[in-house]
């Protein structure tokens, strides 16, 4: 780890040009014209240098699923994607609702050694939504899981969801809460809604996330916790959320890239690609869900990073899974979406997907402004060069990516994780 | 056109054009001999990965009578029901050289995703999937109320026609409001509100809740079958209040206009949303769609697989 950089030629997100001295995993100096002193010197003119991107929404599916993705797999891929740390979600086989089943995965990554793995603990038993995990032993694990969540199953009971908002404050934790009525999308394909019903696949109503995200804020409130709502999806839910905001209730949401880019209409050639949970909605919700991530009633961006095997998106579409690749196009896309339409700076963007997911998870060693002395978890993006995204070349084991063939502003050069090039 | 998969790849003219191609098969298969040679040599796969009666035989009726060879191909007792994918079904297909496919599915899209695919290269023709469409049928209905209420064949101009029941679930009806908006029709859909989808408000269509105070101005009136499933989903109290407000019966018939008909895909609740006095009345033509799906589909596989003078769906 005695590596020295100098990072030479770029700007940091505020927009000030400077070069940044890395020694032995920190920032060691920042400033013009640095003295090289026997370091590698990398020329990153035109690129911009965030700090190292976090994402809070990643699926790896290890164990279990190790033909779809591996933690060392989706390290790479997050690497690629200018992310230095991950949260791997819960919903593994076994599901990680046990000490030590986060212990296994916190290890995986520590052994992958590409960016931080911090796993997100089960909120119920099996992801069934009746009995509580063992939080506590999952909190206190050498993991030190502090974000918990059901996702892909909603924690739909109010009671349960009302204990777990509660249990967390002993030790600082997060509910994030996957937002889906079930009784309202029994058997859901797709956002319901014109597009549906010219295709006739079966509607998920916005009302399905936006009755949960009411319900939630109210209970988080009323017990004074701390609720996180994932993959925020409807223009509707950014209300109740902005609600929720200026009543001071502590709430925080996410946007997934996807979410940001795409609507419901691709659905109509039925190539399962497009088909994800929540669903894509439409262009006026995508319009409301990029004006809150300026805004930050949205706080920050999480991939749903959700890697599936060939078979399982080469068929019909209600037999298809849910699920869309999301860490190595993550930034070129909030790129495309937030900062080339003008809505947001890259200081905005450092904010959104580093320092304020860090904050949410408690992962105090990422999400730092760029200082001199800090860990040096970089992620530098040449925002002048652009590239063509190919299924074929992912770092992840799978490839249903729907972003295949599209091509995107922003290329990430490099990434740093404790002051090494990954 | 390569295939048959919705209405709303069809143009008008195209939609004619079928019709029109129809009435001469209906013609040919009237006469002596009702075998035509035009697809000899050509093989003609019936996919029905779910279960069908009258469309899976209309089409290998309509098949046979152009002299194409007709492989069946069920989903009880082959590879579908030991969990064979749609794409291996599809490579297997190509494999054995099919020409066409006519694929019935339950999965909405299922047509569709083997078109676009590059599993197989063969026409594809959609014959009923999920709660999409079913073109033939649609088709079939034109056909039929061309015949019955029009005097000079060309489109349906001024007609008007009710849709009643699930219209929610049925592809029958999605394929009708299409093929009967473009051919000029006043269409109408008449059911409860748990019946009709979300957005509807967006289709070329009258809604009526009220199946009494449209059906005197009908010319024809379609009614949907209703699956017994929607009984326990919580979509109406119970299978009386459906009938009393929904179904068809002898009282309500006798508000039709003269001349109007009455028509059903098949196959039929009676009892439930029509009774068997109205089914088996003069007003009636449930049997002759039957008959008419046969023609309709002969022209439908002669105008894409016999290098008909006009490629129809050429522009979609």
């Amino acid at each position: 780890m005695s590596k020295s950089y100098i990072l030479k030629g770029g700007s940091l997100p505020n927009g000030t040009k400077s070069d940044i001295a890395i020694k032995d995993g920190l920032i060691s100096a920042i400033g013009t014209s640095l003295d090289a002193n026997g370091s590698k010197i990398f020329d990153i003119t035109n690129c911009v240098v965030l700090p190292g991107l976090v994402d809070l929404h990643t699926h790896l599916r290890e164990p279990g699923r190790e033909d779809s993705e591996t933690v060392l797999s989706g390290s790479r891929a997050a690497v690629k994607g200018g992310f230095t740390a991950i949260s791997a979600m819960a919903n593994t086989s076994p599901v990680a609702d046990t000490a030590g089943v986060v212990e296994q995965v916190f290890r995986l990554g520590q052994e992958a050694g590409l960016c931080d793995v911090f796993p997100v603990g089960a909120v119920t038993q099996g992801l069934e939504g009746e009995k509580l995990s063992e939080m506590g032993a999952m909190a206190n694990s050498i993991a030190r899981v502090r974000v918990f969540s059901d996702d892909g199953h909603c924690v739909s009971d109010p009671l349960v969801m009302r204990r777990a908002l509660e249990y967390v404050k002993q030790f600082g934790g997060v509910i994030a809460q996957h937002a889906q009525e079930p009784r309202l999308t029994v058997g859901s394909q797709m956002n319901e809604g014109i597009v549906s019903a010219k295709l006739g696949l079966k509607g998920w109503p916005a009302i399905a996330e936006e009755s949960i995200i009411a319900r939630d804020v109210l209970i988080a409130e009323h017990v004074s916790s701390r609720l996180h709502i994932c993959h925020v999806t409807t223009a509707g839910g950014v209300e109740i959320i902005r609600w929720a905001k200026a009543r001071g209730i502590d709430v925080t949401a996410e946007v997934t890239p996807h979410h940001l880019l795409l609507t419901d209409d691709l659905a109509s050639s039925y190539d399962p690609i497009y088909k994800v949970n929540p669903p894509l909605r439409t262009q006026k919700d995508v319009m409301a869900l990029r004006e809150a991530l300026a805004e930050g009633i949205i706080d920050i961006v999480a991939t749903d990073h959700a890697p599936h095997p060939a078979e399982t998106k080469e068929c019909e579409w209600q037999e298809a899974s849910f699920g869309m690749l999301g860490l190595e196009t993550a930034l070129s896309i909030v790129m495309q979406t937030m900062v080339d339409t003008g809505l947001m700076k890259w200081e905005q963007v450092a904010d959104r997907l580093s320092i304020a997911p860090a904050r949410i998870g408690g992962y105090s060693d990422h999400g730092q402004e760029i200082s001199v002395g800090k860990s040096a978890h970089l992620s530098v993006i040449n925002p002048t060069a652009s590239w063509r995204v190919d299924r074929d070349l992912v770092a992840s084991r799978s490839r249903n990516t729907p972003f295949h063939g599209m091509e995107f502003p922003g290329v990430v050069t490099h990434t740093f994780f404790k002051g090494v090039k990954r | 056109m390569r295939h048959l998969l919705s209405i709303s790849d069809l143009s008008k003219d195209e939609a004619v054009l079928i019709l029109d191609t129809a009435i001469e098969m209906a013609r040919a298969s009237d006469g002596p001999m009702k075998k035509l040679p035009t697809l000899r040599g050509r093989t003609i796969v019936n996919l029905f990965a779910e279960d069908s009666t009258r469309t899976r035989i209309s089409f290998e009726a309509a098949a046979k009578r152009l002299s194409a060879d007709v492989i069946n191909f069920g989903a009880k007792g082959s590879s579908l029901s030991k969990g064979e994918s749609l794409k291996d079904t599809a490579l297997t297909l190509q494999a054995m050289g099919a020409d066409a496919v006519i694929i019935r599915h339950g999965a909405s899209g299922a047509p569709v995703r083997l078109a676009d695919s590059a599993w197989m290269s063969g026409s594809v023709i959609n014959a009923g999937d999920g709660t999409h469409e079913h073109p033939s049928q649609a088709l079939l209905d034109a056909f039929t109320i061309r015949k019955h209420c029009t005097k000079s064949g060309g489109d349906l101009a001024g007609l008007r026609i009710g849709i009643v029941g699930d219209v929610l679930h049925s592809r029958v009806a999605r394929s009708n409001v299409l093929l009967l908006s473009l051919l000029g029709a006043n269409v109408t859909l008449i059911a409860p509100p748990t019946l009709l989808p979300f957005g509807v408000e967006s289709w070329p269509v009258d809604i009526s809740y009220d199946f009494d105070s449209v059906l005197p101005s009908l010319d024809a009136v379609m009614m949907l079958r209703v699956q017994q499933e929607r009984m326990s989903d919580l979509f109406f109290p119970n299978a009386r209040e459906y009938s009393r407000y929904f179904g068809l019966n002898r009282d309500r018939m006798l508000t039709m206009k003269p001349n109007s008909i009455v028509m059903h895909p098949g196959p039929m609740n009676r009892g439930l949303e029509i009774t068997a006095d109205v089914a088996d009345s003069a007003r009636s033509v449930i049997v002759e769609q039957v008959s008419n799906g046969v023609s309709v589909r002969m022209a439908i596989l002669y105008l894409l697989l016999a290098g008909a003078p006009t490629q129809i769906g050429a522009n979609s």
